[in-house]
C-alpha cells in the first residue's frame, strides 16, 4: 500500500486534496519540531550524578509565543477551510441548471430515481434502477439523498462525496465528476448487518454515452411498465 | 538537618486502627483508597475484555472469512465453524467501543484515580461522602455484568455500534437485536448514575476538605484535572442518560423521539449523544494529562514548566469542550452552515492542547530526567498525543472531513488519542502509584520491556491505519474486499492484524507482571519517587483515614530542585525554614500567606478554603 488518495474524479476532489496536502505538512512541521524537541531534550537533559536540573516555574514570553503561533495557523486554516465549505456546501454553491437524480438508500441497496425530459423529479416520467448511478462527465449533479430505513452514507471515495442520508430528510448534495470511468458508492455509515456489503456501480460517461444510456434506460423503464 | 525534619513531619506518630470485619473492610467498604482499589481490579478485568474483542475484529480484518482459531467454541450465532457472522461483528465493533470507553478508560481514570488520589493529594481523611463513593462502585458492578450477559441473550449484544445511532438502535426490525440493544441501555444508564454519584462526590471533597494551606493554586495538576472532569460528568453525564432513556422508550414503549415515521428526528439522538460525548472525549483525557503533569515533573526534577497555564489551559478545554459536538456531524446533514461554527471551535479548542504539550517540553528542557517506567509512559503519551491531536486537524477542516469523515483515518485518530494518549497515562499512573497503593514495587526493567513492546507495537497497529483512512476505507465494515477501491489494502490489514495481536500480548504481560508484583514485589518505602505531593508524605499504603494529624501545606505542588536546598525535592507540608534557615522571616511570611501560623489541634478538620 502506497500512502496516497485515490486519484481524484471530481471538481471539488481538488480543492479537498489540496487542503489536505496543505494540513499534512503543516502538521508534519509540527509533529518534527516536538518529537524531535522531546528526543533532543531527553538526551540532553538525561539525568547524571550532580547535575543540577533549572529551578524555574515558567516563562510567560515562552507561554505567549506558544499559544500565539498555533492560534494564528489555526485562524489561517479556519478561514481558507470556510472558503473551501463554502464553495462545497453553501446554498449558493448549488449550480442552477445541474442534473437532479434521487438517490434512496435502504437497507443494503441504492434505489437511483432518474427525471424524464422535463429534468424535474417527483412526476410520471421518471424512471427508477438499483445499484447503478451513471452520470455524464463535466455535468455538475444534484443528488437528492434520501433514506427508508436507517442512515446510511453515500460515499464515492474518488469523488471526495460523503453526505449521511437520513431518514425523514432529503439532504441535496452537489458534484462534478471531471474523469469518465467506473466507481463504486460505498455505504460508510453502520446500517445494519448487510452494512459491509451495500455497494453500487458509479459509471461516469462520455456526454454521448450517457445520452446513449439514459435513453436506452428509460425507454426499457417504461416498456417494463407497460 | 532537611531529612530529619522531613520524616518528622510527613509521618504520622498516632495511628488507630479500627477493628473492621472483612466485608466492611475490603468488599463494602467506605475508605476511598479501598474503593479506587475495587475500581481498578474492575476496570483491568473490563480492559481485558475489550482488547479480546479487538483481537477478533482484527483477526476478521486480517484474514476475512476464515474460521478463527479455536472460534468453534463460540454459538452458531456468533460465529458457525468458527468463521465469523456480519451481525457478531457489528456486536463486536460495538461492544469493544463500549467496554473501552466507559467500562475500562473512564473507570481506570477517574474511579480510580480520583477516588485514590483526591483525598491524599489534598490532605483529607477521606472523601466528603463515603457512603456515596461506597455506592458509586457497587452500582457499577451490576452495570458490568448486564453488559456482559448481553452477549448472551437471543439476537446478542446491542450492534450498531458504540455511538448508537437512531433509528438503527432504535428499532429491533433492522438491526436484529432487541433485548441485547435494551440491555446496553439500561447498563448505561445505571454506570451513568454511578459516575454522577462519584463525581458529585469529587467535586464537594475538593472544594470542601482541602487541608490547611492547600490553595487552590497549590493543588497537584491530577487533582485539578481530576476535579475538573467531575465537573464534565455532572453537567454531560446526566444529558446520556435522558438521551438513553428516551432511546429505550422509542424501542419499548412505542415513543417517536428518534423515530421520523411518525415526527421523529434523528439528528436529535446524535445531537444528545455528541452533547455529552464530547465532554466524554475530554473526561477521558484531562485526567490523563493531569497525571502525566505529575510524573514528568517527577521524573524531570523540576517544577512542572507554566503551572498556572497548565491550570488555565485544563479549564479552557473543559470549557470549549461544550461547544465542539456538532464537529461528529460535519457530514450528518445538519445544516452546514453550522459546520463553519463548530470548525472553529474545533480549531480553537486545538490551542491549549498545544500549550500543554508545550509546558511539557519546557519542563524537560534542562531538567535532570530520571528514566523510571512511569516517566517513560509519561513521555510516550506526550509523543502520541501529539501525533492524535495533530491528526484531530484533518478532521476539523470541514471540507477534509468529507472524505476522511468515517475512515479508517477516524479509527487511528481515537486510538492515539485514547489508547497512545489515556491508556499510556494510565500504565505510568499504575506504574507510579502502585507502589502506594499496595505497598510494594514493580520491577523496573520488567516495567520498561512492557513499555517498549507496548510503544512499538501500538505504532504499528494504529500509524498504519492513517493510510488505510487515506485509501477510503470504512468504520466497521465486516469485509474490505468487497469493494475495489480497497483491494489492494488487505496486505496493510494482515499486518496491522498480527501486530495488534501481539500488542493484546503485552497486555497479558503487563496482567501478570501487576499481578505478580501484588503478592511478590519488593517493599516500596514510603516516597520511592522523592515526590513533592501529599500522598508521598504517608506509609505505603497509608492507614484507613490517612492521616492521623492533617498535614499543613506550605508550598506548590512541584518543589523540585530548589537551589536552596541539600537534596532536590521538597514536599508540600515541609515547613518552610528547612529551605532557608538563615532568613526565618521568610518563613513567618509564608506561614501568614497560608493562614496556617498556629498548627491546628489534631484531627480537627478543617476546611482549607484559600
Amino acid at each position: 500500500m502506497d500512502w496516497s488518495l485515490p486519484l481524484n474524479a471530481s471538481t471539488q476532489g481538488e480543492a479537498i486534496d489540496n487542503l489536505f496536502w496543505l494540513i499534512f505538512w503543516i502538521t508534519v512541521t509540527a509533529f518534527v519540531v516536538v518529537e524531535a524537541g522531546v528526543l533532543w531534550f531527553l538526551w540532553k537533559y538525561r539525568g547524571r550524578k550532580g547535575r543540577q536540573a533549572r529551578y524555574t516555574h515558567g516563562n510567560a514570553t515562552a507561554e505567549v509565543i506558544w499559544t500565539t503561533i498555533p492560534a494564528v495557523v489555526m485562524v489561517f486554516l479556519g478561514i481558507y477551510s470556510g472558503r473551501v465549505w463554502a464553495s462545497i456546501r453553501s446554498s449558493d454553491s448549488y449550480p442552477d441548471d445541474a442534473l437532479t437524480i434521487g438517490v434512496m438508500a435502504k437497507q443494503f441497496e441504492w434505489i437511483v430515481t432518474y427525471p424524464g425530459e422535463d429534468r424535474m423529479l417527483g412526476n410520471a416520467d421518471d424512471f427508477t434502477i438499483r445499484n447503478r448511478f451513471e452520470i455524464p462527465v463535466n455535468e455538475p449533479v444534484v443528488v437528492m439523498l434520501e433514506s427508508e430505513d436507517a442512515i446510511h452514507s453515500f460515499f464515492i471515495p474518488e469523488m471526495r462525496v460523503k453526505q449521511d442520508a437520513v431518514p425523514g430528510m432529503t439532504i441535496p448534495i452537489w458534484f462534478e465528476a471531471i474523469r469518465t470511468g467506473e466507481f463504486q458508492i460505498a455505504c460508510a455509515e453502520l446500517c445494519g448487518l448487510g452494512h459491509y456489503r451495500m455497494r453500487a456501480r458509479v459509471v461516469v460517461h462520455d456526454p454521448t454515452s450517457y445520452e446513449a444510456w439514459y435513453d436506452e434506460r428509460s425507454a426499457e423503464a417504461f416498456a417494463a411498465e407497460e | 538537618m532537611a531529612t530529619i525534619v522531613a520524616e518528622a513531619s510527613g509521618m504520622p506518630v498516632l495511628v488507630v486502627e479500627h477493628e473492621m470485619p472483612f466485608i466492611r473492610k475490603y468488599v463494602f467498604s467506605t475508605d476511598h483508597k479501598v474503593i479506587g482499589i475495587q475500581f481498578l481490579f474492575f476496570s483491568l478485568f473490563f480492559l481485558l475484555i475489550g482488547g479480546l474483542l479487538a483481537v477478533l475484529i482484527r483477526y476478521q480484518l486480517g484474514w476475512p472469512g476464515k474460521a478463527i482459531p479455536g472460534g468453534g467454541v463460540l454459538p452458531e450465532s456468533m460465529a458457525p465453524q468458527g468463521i465469523m457472522l456480519p451481525e457478531f461483528y457489528n456486536s463486536l465493533v460495538t461492544m469493544h467501543g463500549t467496554f473501552m470507553v466507559f467500562f475500562a478508560i473512564m473507570p481506570l481514570l477517574v474511579g480510580v484515580y480520583a477516588n485514590y488520589l483526591i483525598p491524599l493529594q489534598i490532605g483529607a481523611h477521606d472523601m466528603a461522602f463515603p457512603k456515596l463513593n461506597m455506592a458509586s462502585f457497587w452500582i457499577s458492578v451490576p452495570a458490568g455484568l448486564m453488559m456482559m450477559a448481553s452477549f448472551a441473550v437471543e439476537g446478542g449484544a446491542a450492534g450498531a455500534g458504540w455511538t448508537s445511532y437512531a433509528p438503527l438502535s432504535a428499532r429491533p426490525d433492522l438491526s436484529g437485536v432487541s433485548l441485547g440493544q435494551q440491555m446496553w441501555i439500561v447498563s448505561l444508564v445505571v454506570l451513568g448514575l454511578g459516575s454522577i454519584l462519584g463525581a458529585v462526590n469529587y467535586v464537594t471533597t475538593v472544594i470542601n476538605n482541602r487541608a490547611p494551606g492547600m490553595t487552590w493554586f497549590r493543588l497537584p495538576l491530577a487533582t485539578w484535572a481530576l476535579f475538573i472532569s467531575a465537573i464534565l460528568i455532572l453537567l454531560s453525564m446526566p444529558v446520556l442518560s435522558a438521551a438513553m432513556i428516551m432511546l429505550l422508550f422509542d424501542q419499548t414503549i412505542g415513543t417517536n423521539f428518534f423515530l421520523p415515521a411518525e415526527g421523529g428526528q434523528p439528528l436529535l439522538w446524535q445531537h444528545l449523544f455528541w452533547f455529552f460525548g464530547h465532554p466524554e472525549v475530554y473526561i477521558l483525557i484531562l485526567p490523563a494529562m493531569g497525571f502525566v503533569s505529575e510524573i514528568i515533573a517527577n521524573g524531570s526534577r523540576k517544577p512542572i514548566f507554566g503551572y498556572h497555564s497548565m491550570v488555565f489551559a485544563l479549564i479552557a478545554i473543559a470549557f470549549l469542550g461544550f461547544l465542539v459536538w456538532g464537529h461528529h456531524m460535519f457530514q450528518s446533514g445538519m445544516n452546514p452552515a453550522l459546520g463553519m461554527s463548530f470548525m472553529i471551535s474545533t480549531l480553537v479548542i486545538s490551542v491549549p492542547s498545544a500549550i500543554k504539550v508545550f509546558n511539557w517540553m519546557g519542563t524537560l528542557w534542562e531538567g535532570n530526567i530520571q528514566f523510571h517506567t512511569p516517566m517513560l509512559f509519561a513521555v510516550g503519551f506526550v509523543m502520541l498525543f501529539v501525533i492524535g491531536g495533530l491528526s484531530g486537524v484533518y478532521m476539523a477542516s470541514t471540507p477534509v472531513d468529507i472524505y476522511i469523515h468515517d475512515t479508517y483515518f477516524i479509527v487511528a485518530h481515537i486510538h492515539y488519542v485514547l489508547l497512545g494518549g489515556s491508556l499510556f497515562a494510565i500504565f505510568g499512573a499504575i506504574y507510579y502509584w502502585f507502589p502506594k497503593m499496595f505497598g510494594r514495587m514493580i520491577n523496573d526493567t520488567a516495567g520498561k520491556i512492557h513499555f517498549f513492546a507496548t510503544f512499538i507495537l501500538f505504532n504499528l497497529t494504529f500509524f498504519p491505519m492513517h493510510g488505510l483512512g487515506m485509501k477510503g476505507m470504512m468504520r466497521r465494515i465486516y469485509d474490505p474486499a468487497q469493494y475495489e477501491h480497497l483491494s489492494e489494502i488487505q496486505d496493510t490489514n494482515t499486518m496491522v492484524s498480527i501486530a495488534a495481536i501481539a500488542l493484546f500480548g503485552t497486555g497479558i504481560y503487563f496482567l501478570v507482571l501487576f499481578f505478580w508484583s501484588l503478592f511478590k514485589g519488593k517493599k516500596a518505602p514510603a516516597n520511592p519517587w522523592n515526590a513533592t505531593t501529599l500522598e508521598w508524605q504517608t506509609p505505603s499504603p497509608p492507614r484507613h483515614g490517612n492521616w492521623s494529624e492533617l498535614p499543613v501545606v506550605y508550598h506548590g505542588p512541584y518543589e523540585y530542585s530548589h537551589p536552596d536546598m541539600d537534596r532536590d525535592w521538597l514536599a508540600q507540608n515541609e515547613r518552610p525554614d528547612i529551605v532557608s534557615p538563615a532568613h526565618p522571616e521568610l518563613t513567618d511570611q509564608v506561614l501568614a500567606e497560608t493562614g496556617a501560623s498556629e498548627e491546628p489541634s489534631p484531627g480537627t478538620h478543617t476546611d482549607g478554603a484559600g
